[in-house]
């Protein structure tokens, strides 16, 4: 087996992504891949021959078909064979599993997708399958629902009020109109917004995510092949990630303690240092949990994308906080950045990327 | 590979057409806790759980993992779902030792399972999609022409395919984990089975099982601090191609042959019909076991089915045993599928696969396939350090 050090430092050098929309009408997954992939190696001059590892992120369920990743595959083209693996999750974790590919030292480079498209199938009963077989799902509660608990239990613990909520939403979609992929935008006070009614108390309809269709993809490489295919890699400095219990009984859905331990286990401290932070929380009130959870002050730039607000492609939403957070990096505008990825209902499990421009010196 | 990596704990279920005693977190937790009580490990030893399976409409849960995270002890851990067919158990436990060979984390608990009762598989997998031609017989409709094809491009006789299946259901009787124990299986009882996709008999495929696998992975310093000898991983490779495309060998795909390549070439094995003593091999139709001896290459192009007549792969009096345990063909919860291979093999050289147990093993061969046999995992263990 090769000898390559553990820890070697990997980095993002490229990124790419779909227009995120309400609904791909005209083309299927494959189809929607294809550019993305495209793009993300001419973006660095390397095509698939380049690649030590493929890694992909997607859901059987939003398509609706077994084995969709299969198919999806062809997007690539993976011949002469390639390294390749699949996780059932968002992409952000499909990203996880390739650093730590790289990490062993076994292969310099990795191509990580995801895709997800949710317009074909009703999206709040599909959710309602994700929920404990036994006791939870017979009841079919929409994902809407289990995120109003959370938002409520947030206002009686007195973190949080409706207008808070709103200033996320305003924000988030004010800054999505410079973000030319983003599915919603737009620039509406919050005032104007709690004029909204309520889709589930007290979630008015700016404080919900947009259903999306989407894919995104993200080169990875290790050491000094990094600095060879991108003048300003953005390193992964740490990257880590937790689970909470699935009972929504047994947590308090005020905080978010997994991702706390994560952003530790990434190597950031309780205050989170970073000039950008691109956070997946598809509710507004969760935001503002996360932003406690990390430690986020006032100077740092929160979701500069728009977040997951803006659009919200399941699967693909997390990768695509990476592939933006790395952007700010690879473009100059940021030095050190954040990226969280979410899954499961009320914020269940959460990932931690931290990026930076300097290489790291090799920790987690 | 960095780190070293070994298996230090390992653990299966009864596996058994429908497992109603218990839930889907009943049986994950059943593989589990003996994973865990093999290695003389409690949950909270544990740093991270990499669960797999195949896909989710076999049980009718989306990512069913953020459910049983509680039952696997992964509260406050980092948890992992992989899914890549059915290579998946395989896959999955190569994920997991990745996490100890970058020196991420120390101690993994790895598991894969299937509770196919809950649903039904031959449905989940015939799902209409527009523009695709429907699959509607299920997976043995899928491979029964390639191994028909197989079968003219060898020359192999007809009842090759009837040797394998009696064999390893004679061993799954060593086996008092598998699924399928038929006492009197002989040779006119398969031939004599009915034809379910010609040339595969009904007693020729494999089973439709709940069941689960589960294994503790560790790294140097836990494995030496273990009780039971540990199980070092030599070599591990995943490999994937197309589905189809027009001049694609479905019969022995590149594949396959790139995987076990880049696995001997990382274990130093040179020819590994004399210096594997042990394999588990992903067979879920009996033809498949011929047809992998080529592809893994334990025999020529042609000849694998000379070797399965010969006797060579039986557990009594074979010299390179296939499938001591009964293989996918006497047990088959598919996504836990792959993992039983790799979990047996560790077993083997590990020297704790009681009745099944093949004397002497020093490295041993786990393989797992899926999809239209174009995703390959597979790992070398062995009792010397790498």
């Amino acid at each position: 087996m090769s000898a390559a050090p553990t820890g070697r430092p990997v980095a993002v050098v490229s990124f790419a992504q779909s227009p995120q929309v309400r609904r791909e009408d005209h083309r299927n997954e494959v189809e929607m891949l294809m550019p993305v992939v495209e793009e993300v190696f001419s973006r660095i001059g390397v095509t698939k021959a380049d690649m030590g590892f493929v890694c992909s992120g997607s859901s059987d369920y939003l398509v609706g078909a077994p084995f969709s990743f299969v198919s999806a595959l062809d997007a690539v083209g993976v011949w002469p064979p390639m390294r390749e693996s699949h996780v059932e999750m968002d992409g952000a974790w499909a990203l996880y599993e390739a650093w730590t590919m790289l990490r062993a030292g076994d292969v310099d480079t990795a191509l990580v997708y995801s895709f997800g498209r949710s317009s074909p199938g009703q999206l709040a009963k599909i959710l309602a399958l994700q929920l404990d077989p036994y006791y939870l799902a017979p009841l079919w509660p929409p994902p809407t629902a289990l995120a109003a608990l959370q938002a409520r239990a947030v206002i009686d613990a007195g973190r949080a009020t409706e207008e808070d909520f709103a200033e996320v939403a305003a924000r988030s979609r004010r800054q999505a109109l410079a973000n030319p992929h983003a599915q919603l935008s737009g620039d509406r006070a919050p005032g104007e917004l709690m004029k909204d009614d309520y889709v589930v108390s007290p979630l008015r309809r700016h404080a919900l995510p947009p259903i999306t269709d989407g894919a995104a993809a993200v080169v990875l490489a290790a050491g000094e092949r990094a600095t060879e295919l991108c003048d300003r890699p953005a390193w992964i400095t740490g990257i880590d990630h937790r689970i909470e219990t699935h009972a929504l009984g047994a947590r308090d859905l005020t905080s978010s303690p997994s991702t706390t331990l994560a952003a530790r286990g990434a190597g950031l401290g309780e205050r989170a240092a970073v000039d950008v932070a691109e956070l997946h929380a598809p509710y507004a009130h969760q935001e503002l949990i996360l932003r406690d959870a990390l430690g986020l002050g006032a100077e740092v730039s929160v979701n500069p994308s728009g977040g997951a607000l803006a659009a919200n492609a399941l699967m693909v939403a997390g990768l695509i906080r990476i592939g933006e957070a790395a952007q700010r990096i690879m473009d100059g505008s940021a030095a050190r950045a954040l990226a969280h990825a979410t899954s499961g209902p009320c914020l269940q499990q959460n990932l931690v990327c931290a990026l930076a421009a300097e290489t790291p010196s090799g920790g987690r | 590979m960095a780190e070293r990596c070994a298996v230090i704990g390992a653990g299966q279920t009864k596996h058994a057409a429908k497992r109603e005693d218990v839930s889907i977190a009943g049986l994950v937790r059943e593989a589990a806790e003996r994973a865990l009580e093999d290695a003389a490990m409690d949950w909270g030893d544990i740093d991270a759980v990499v669960i797999g399976k195949a896909p989710d409409m076999f049980e009718g849960v989306m990512m069913p993992e953020l459910y049983l995270a509680p039952a696997l002890g992964a509260v406050g851990k980092p948890m992992v779902r992989v899914h890549t067919a059915g290579s998946v158990g395989g896959s999955t436990a190569i994920v997991a030792a990745h996490l100890v060979t970058s020196g991420v984390h120390r101690r993994v608990l790895t598991v894969a399972f299937e509770k196919q009762s809950d649903s039904d598989a031959m449905w989940a997998l015939s799902v209409p999609q527009p523009f695709s031609a429907p699959l509607l017989a299920g997976a043995g409709g899928y491979f029964a022409p390639i191994i028909r094809a197989y079968m003219r491009r060898s020359g192999a006789p007809d009842h090759i395919g009837i040797v394998v299946a009696v064999k390893d259901r004679k061993q799954a009787l060593k086996n008092p984990y598998a699924h399928l124990h038929i006492e009197d299986i002989s040779f006119e009882m398969v031939r004599d089975s009915i034809m379910l996709w010609d040339p595969i008999r009904y007693l020729e495929t494999c089973p439709s099982s709940d069941g689960a696998a589960a294994m503790v992975l560790a790294d140097e310093d836990c494995a030496a601090a273990s009780p039971r000898r540990p199980a070092w991983v030599h070599g591990m490779a995943m490999r994937s191609e197309p589905t189809m495309f027009a001049g694609r060998d479905q019969v022995n795909p590149q594949a396959g042959r790139d995987c076990a390549a880049d696995v001997y070439a990382q274990a130093g094995i040179t020819d590994p019909r004399s210096q594997i003593d042990v394999a588990e091999v992903y067979v879920p139709f009996s033809w498949y076991e011929p047809m992998w001896l080529e592809n893994l290459g334990f025999a020529p192009d042609g000849e694998g089915w000379k070797l399965t007549d010969s006797g060579a792969t039986a557990l009594d009096g074979g010299d390179i045993p296939w499938n001591c345990s009964g293989g996918v063909l006497s047990s088959n919860p598919i996504g836990a599928s792959g993992m039983l291979r790799f979990l047996e093999v560790a077993l083997q050289v590990r020297g704790q696969a009681g009745a099944h147990q093949v004397d002497g093993v020093r490295r041993a061969l786990g393989h797992a396939y899926g999809g239209g046999s174009q995703f390959f995992s597979m790992w070398v263990l062995g009792t010397e350090k790498p």
